[in-house]
């Protein structure tokens, strides 16, 4: 162990976990406001209950996003000052459009919903939350398109061991940011309609059991947003399979190694076939999820190091094959699984249908499997890049902050890793504690006044 | 364009320590000046609509840094690793403390998160730059994290109702005599506008109490980045540190069409919630609201 692999893991940990908390905040923010809109179409309390409920929950995780994506921007420069330097004139402008573009919005129009039930006329009220929603989702544009010019690095030159960009406009139109946003943001979506979800089904069947319940199942408010929910996660999965094909395209042409990776091929190999699982083979599909040309020639892990050897010099230029082969298979079965799910409670639930109490049951799954789903998906993407920070211009071991010490990693490593493991606990806890809560009651018509219901 | 982006990572850096200076002194000062749990609401509720706004400042200064000057940025950061692992910590306990408080059974755990995440940040970026522009780190600690006090008190009273603006009063007295002797050792330029404070809030004018106090601080701001503009870490010339002049340009343009925006919606923000915030209300089962003041 060196400074180096710790910083590795202390990134890996630190942006995994962020990552539980981002997709939820920027899914769950929409699904909250189109509630709120509902509400304030329709004039229905139980959208207003909702929106309250759901909006809620939004909030105990939108506050792990926000402060462990503080750590996010401070560890380039902490933990990898050679790759900030390198890549500052080109990486660095995404992230400050970030900032000014995206958290203000974000964080001031928040703090305004939040605080402004009874402050704001209802119309701006409402305007808020979609400008806090807007913020979160433009976010994930800059950071991607940022983290998408690492994997394929285009609209610059290199100058004295430092990238300089050429054209900023090159850099955010990225094909491969092109594929990714769409892809990451839709997964996102899919993951807070699982959440939603998964609340839902505990919900309903404890609706069921309650002996003195008054509304009918076919027109409780769990059903409309169980539905919305459904709705939302069969579409966002759509658009994550659609934009999972072009990523696997263009994995093809820039990044083929990790295409290699990813399913395990070794030889340069033309019709290649697509392992399921080890051992379960189907012909030809490789070739034709990389290319559409059922013939064409994918490139192995053994070719491609005997060709970067020769243009890079001797070193090991695979990423670790059996995590990236592994991951991208539960990225796949987990994601479409809850793809799946949706799909059969569509079903299940169409023309006022009630969910039957088993299909409720298992909506609880929906929550882990997009989570797992995506988390893999990021291995897949971050491992699979390895062993380059930049792909062909700058190696992960020549990125490490070099006046770092191995203690200090170290100390910073076990810091987050427990303070996180503790936050996590909590976070776990407080969730489930204001989901089993449930909305507040209707409010009686004497106190029609909003409380400050999420203020301290 | 390079001086030009100089200044505008310190406007930012600025903003953040004006802003954020009054949400961290509120945060450790909303225990000490209420005597219950409604009052220590109606205190974090003044900067609970603005306080992760405010930390944004620090968020797009540093990504500005790292994009304007990308040396500058990894240099600073990789060298005071310990310090800034100390602000990350605080700034993660006090985040969620703040977020969280209003919704957990028992809120103890997310007051000394607010207190000590508000302190600790406070007392690192003091001492952290007190010890780039050759002032002793401990001073500046202290000195920050007194000045924060003084503010988010100044505020405190400026911005709440009965018991706790009297307390938030005696509390901005206490922290500004222990402030005023250490400006003379850390940065003389403060002595002024924190006397004035000190005048002002005794005679109750918090409005220009509060002017004052800013003033302060963008006097040791502005005289800190004076001082870091030859060489904002050793051995290292601003030319050397920079971006090009393209990603500076086009850095330029972009901040310049759209900061305008930023700062009138923040603005916005700070003209909704202008009034003060009044005491609980004396039956319990009302206290859990807050009115404003009509």
């Amino acid at each position: 162990m060196d400074a180096l692999d710790l910083a590795r893991w202390q990134f890996g940990v630190t942006t995994v976990y962020h990552f539980l908390f981002v997709p939820l905040t920027i899914g769950l923010g929409v699904f909250v406001a189109s509630l709120q809109t509902a509400w304030h179409r329709t004039g229905k309390e139980h959208y207003l209950r909702l929106t309250k409920f759901f909006g809620k929950l939004f909030l105990i995780n939108f506050a792990m996003g926000v402060v462990t994506g503080i750590v996010q921007e401070f560890q380039f420069g902490m933990n990898w000052s050679e790759y900030s330097i390198f890549v500052g004139d080109v990486f660095g402008a995404p992230l400050a459009l970030e900032a000014l573009l995206a958290f203000f919005l974000e964080s001031t129009f928040l703090g305004l919903w939040i605080f402004g039930w009874d402050k704001l006329p209802k119309r701006v009220h409402l305007a808020t939350i979609w400008a806090a929603v807007i913020g979160s989702n433009l976010s994930a544009y800059f950071i991607l398109a940022a983290n998408a010019w690492m994997k394929h690095p285009v609209g610059y030159t290199v100058e004295n061991g430092r990238a300089r960009m050429t054209d900023i406009w090159a850099v955010l139109t990225n094909s491969t940011a092109l594929a990714q946003v769409p892809h990451v943001v839709a997964a996102s979506f899919v993951v807070a309609g699982g959440f939603v979800l998964a609340v839902c089904g505990y919900h309903l069947l404890k609706e069921r059991r309650d002996p003195d319940r008054t509304v009918e199942t076919a027109v409780s408010p769990w059903r409309s947003a169980m539905r919305g929910a459904l709705v939302m996660t069969a579409i966002a999965g759509a658009v994550v399979a659609g934009t999972g094909d072009m990523s696997a395209k263009l994995l093809h042409t820039q990044q083929p190694m990790k295409l290699a990776a990813a399913e395990g091929l070794e030889r340069d190999t033309a019709g290649a076939p697509f392992h399921v699982v080890p051992g379960v083979e189907i012909p030809k599909l490789l070739s034709i999820l990389a290319t559409n040309d059922p013939d064409a020639v994918i490139r192995g892990s053994e070719d491609l190091q005997k060709e970067m050897e020769a243009r890079f010099g001797p070193g090991d230029y695979r990423p670790d094959m059996a995590v990236t082969f592994w991951s991208y298979r539960i990225m796949q079965g987990f994601g479409l699984s809850t793809v799946g799910l949706a799909l059969l409670g569509l079903w299940l639930t169409r023309r006022r249908r009630p969910a039957p109490s088993w299909f409720a049951r298992l909506l609880v799954l929906a929550l882990p499997l997009p989570l797992i789903a995506v988390i893999a998906g990021w291995l897949v993407s971050e491992i699979g890049r390895q062993p380059w920070t930049v792909m062909g211009e700058l190696l992960t071991a020549s990125s490490v902050s070099p006046g770092v010490t191995l203690a200090e990693v170290a100390t910073s490593l076990a810091v987050f890793t427990l303070l996180y493991g503790a936050l996590a606990v909590a976070e776990a806890v407080l969730l489930v504690k204001h989901v089993k809560r449930g909305p507040d009651r209707p409010a009686k018509p004497a106190e029609r006044r909003e409380p400050v219901l999420m203020g301290y | 364009m390079i001086e030009l982006w100089f200044f505008i990572i310190a406007f930012l850096w600025t903003g953040y320590f004006v802003l954020e200076g009054f949400d961290f002194g509120v945060g450790v000062l909303a225990p000490f000046v209420s005597a219950d749990d409604e009052e220590q609401k109606q205190a974090l509720s003044t900067i609970g609509p603005v306080w992760d706004g405010n930390e944004v400042w620090l968020i797009t200064a540093v990504g500005a840094t790292f994009a304007a000057f990308p040396a500058w940025y990894a240099g600073l950061l990789s060298s005071f690793y310990i310090p800034l692992l100390l602000v990350l910590v605080g700034l993660i306990v006090r985040g969620v403390g703040l977020e969280w408080r209003g919704k957990v059974d028992n809120p103890r755990w997310c007051d000394l998160g607010i207190v000590l995440g508000s302190a600790l940040p406070a007392f690192v970026w003091g001492a952290l730059f007190a010890s780039t522009a050759g002032v002793n780190a401990v001073l500046g600690g202290f000195f920050a994290l007194l000045v924060s006090l003084l503010h988010g008190a100044v505020f405190l009273a400026l911005k709440t109702e009965g018991a706790v603006r009297r307390r938030a009063r005696a509390a901005a007295l206490a922290a500004g005599a222990l402030a005023l002797p250490l400006a003379a050792f850390v940065s003389w330029i403060a002595l002024v506008p924190l006397a004035a404070a000190l005048v002002l809030i005794w005679f109750r004018r918090e409005g220009w109490a509060f002017t004052s106090t800013a003033l302060a601080i963008i006097g040791v701001s502005a005289a800190l980045f004076t001082g870091l503009h030859a060489e904002p870490l050793p051995g290292l010339t601003l030319a050397v540190a920079a971006s090009g002049e393209y990603t500076l340009g086009v850095l330029t343009w972009i901040g310049l069409a759209f900061l305008p925006f930023v700062l009138a919606y923040q603005a916005w923000t700070y003209w909704v919630f202008r009034k003060r915030l009044a005491p609980p209300a004396p039956p319990a089962s009302m206290a859990r609201r807050l009115h404003p003041v009509k």
